[in-house]
């Protein structure tokens, strides 16, 4: 028998339609049934977070314009994305009082002394071959940080439960960007995938302080950072105390400037309770001055 | 020298009537224009990302024009049997070696321009300026690169009986050189006496390929100039081991039998 081949062309149409017809259910099971609906997430399955990690790592080699430890002095490489908001100065967010700076100034003297993993030359012809490598140690300034965001919105995309991306994607897009509506975007897409999150909770709360100079916001934000701190970390054995003392610093300072100085100096000696400060005098002289503030507030005029 | 070049103008017309070069140009620009239209976060203005993917495939693209280039040459004379009226014109054999060569660099070179001139057209529209010294150099080292990778996979050629394990074996020598050549002194520190002396010879025996990778970091990176002396001894290290490559390959191929 002789097919013509408008036929053949017939059959073909009518056997895709119908495969078509029974796949299409399935292929909306796979976008339905799972976190993302990226086709990237059904391909790869847990080898994205692998691959998502290797995205937030190239993004930290951007930001120090390609100087970063090799597979070889793994030893020297970064143990966290601290590094990568710290850097910024007195204009990087932080608290301006002296317990943070004297932390960062100590953990940018760590980080320095970790990225000096090239050593001297042990050759002459390493010592030629350095000529065509990078071998300073810079970060990313004046705008520039933008270069980083490819691989954080990779890394986010592939992997939406590492914390650490979003919040230094949406530490640089508000800081230095001016991207604060794209930040809180990427924030609550964040929380979104991470609704127990408190770092996610405490960055939101700074974008609402300092961008949006919104008090009650911010307030309402960190007081739930700090609720879901306690319920997640309070009952560890091992803390996150340095996460504890930028929720309830930062909540004190605040609640000083409203004048609401009790609730201040309840924050300031949760922090001491847990011993959560690098630097407890400070605190502790902070305390004492806040308690001056409440019995001139309390004694009538 | 005119035998030289008249052997090189025939590998180089093979390239342009072959499709190899035409596939990996078309590859490397729809990906990189493909990429070059994604946004970030409605930023304007990131660029890095957009050079490092399209040097890496600058770098994969050349790569394979070359080593695949350079492995068929003489192989494919002798299956076709050319090689014998080629030889009988007189044509010695080091000429062959020597035309083969100069016709897979030159073939290189001219793909390589094409490569950075799309890549400075990217660069110039996204970033609205051109480091043109930078590209120049960047370009030339490559280049320079290239010949090490020719000469060697031309010496594979005469050794291996195969094209296809020289080309696999040649990829595998170039990729394990620019992943670990720059720390086999760091790993031979780490090794008992004996394994240590044989990774610092081989540490000075291959050819760093991976100085070159650097300068497309460079590149990437927006970083200075290197000196235009460090280029010129960086160009005389690579024709150093060229002219090592292409005596050996010369002094296998003379010997060889030209008959299966």
């Amino acid at each position: 028998m002789k097919l013509s081949p408008g036929l053949i062309l017939a059959l073909l149409l009518t056997v895709e339609l119908c495969v078509a017809t029974s796949l299409q259910p399935r292929a909306l099971a796979w976008t339905q049934g799972r976190a993302s609906d990226q086709l990237m997430q059904v391909l790869l399955g847990d080898g994205r977070q692998i691959l998502a990690n290797q995205m937030f790592v190239e993004a930290d080699v951007y930001f120090h314009s390609g100087y970063y430890p090799s597979m070889f002095d793994q030893a020297y490489a970064p143990t966290n994305a601290q590094h990568m908001t710290r850097d910024a100065g007195p204009q990087a967010g932080h608290e301006p009082d002296a317990d943070t700076h004297a932390h960062d100034h100590h953990e940018e003297e760590e980080h320095e002394r970790a990225m000096s993993f090239l050593g001297p030359p042990r050759n002459w012809l390493e010592r030629f071959g350095r000529k065509f490598a990078i071998t300073s140690h810079t970060h990313l300034g004046h705008g520039k940080e933008r270069e980083i965001l490819p691989w954080l919105r990779l890394s986010a995309s592939l992997d939406p439960h590492r914390i650490e991306t979003y919040v230094v994607a949406a530490y640089w897009l508000r800081q230095d960007l001016g991207k604060t509506k794209e930040a809180e975007d990427f924030l609550r897409e964040g929380l979104k995938a991470n609704p127990s999150s408190y770092e996610l909770l405490l960055e939101l709360g700074r974008l609402y302080y300092e961008n949006y100079h919104d008090a009650v916001g911010a307030r309402n934000v960190w007081n739930a950072a700090l609720r879901r701190w306690t319920e997640q970390e309070g009952g560890k054995p091992d803390p996150d105390l340095a996460g504890l003392a930028q929720i309830t610093v930062r909540l004190a300072r605040l609640e000083e400037k409203e004048g609401h100085y009790a609730k201040a100096i309840e924050l300031l000696e949760l922090t001491l309770a847990h011993k959560a400060s690098p630097h407890p005098e400070v605190l502790r002289e902070q305390v004492q001055a806040l308690r001056l503030e409440l019995g001139r507030q309390r004694i009538p005029h | 020298m005119n035998t030289i070049f008249c052997l090189a103008g025939i590998v180089i017309k093979e390239l342009y009537r072959r499709k190899d070069f035409y596939v990996l140009f078309v590859i490397t620009a729809v990906i990189t224009l493909m990429m070059s239209t994604v946004s970030f976060f409605h930023q304007a203005g990131i660029v890095r990302y957009l050079k490092d993917i399209c040097l890496l495939l600058i770098w994969i693209s050349s790569l394979v024009i070359a080593v695949v280039t350079a492995a068929r040459q003489i192989p494919a004379e002798r299956e076709s049997r050319t090689i014998f009226p080629l030889l009988a014109k007189p044509v010695s054999r080091w000429q062959v070696v020597a035309g083969k060569f100069t016709g897979c660099w030159l073939a290189c070179g001219l793909a390589l321009a094409v490569f950075y001139l799309f890549f400075g057209a990217v660069c110039g529209a996204k970033e609205g300026h051109l480091a043109l010294p930078q590209y120049f150099q960047a370009a030339w080292l490559q280049w320079a690169m290239l010949a090490v990778v020719i000469s060697m996979v031309l010496l594979g050629s005469v050794v291996f009986s195969a094209p296809s394990a020289n080309v696999t074996i040649c990829f595998a020598v170039v990729a394990g050189i620019l992943i670990v050549g720059a720390y086999l002194a760091k790993l031979a520190a780490l090794q008992p006496p004996l394994a240590a002396g044989l990774l610092t010879l081989l540490y000075f025996m291959i050819p760093h390929l991976e100085w070159f990778y650097g300068v497309r970091e460079r590149l990437v990176f927006d970083q200075d100039l290197i000196g235009w002396g460090d280029c010129a001894l960086a160009t005389a290290y690579a024709a150093a081991y060229v002219a090592v490559f292409l005596c050996a390959t010369w002094l296998v191929f003379r010997r060889k039998a030209l008959t299966a």
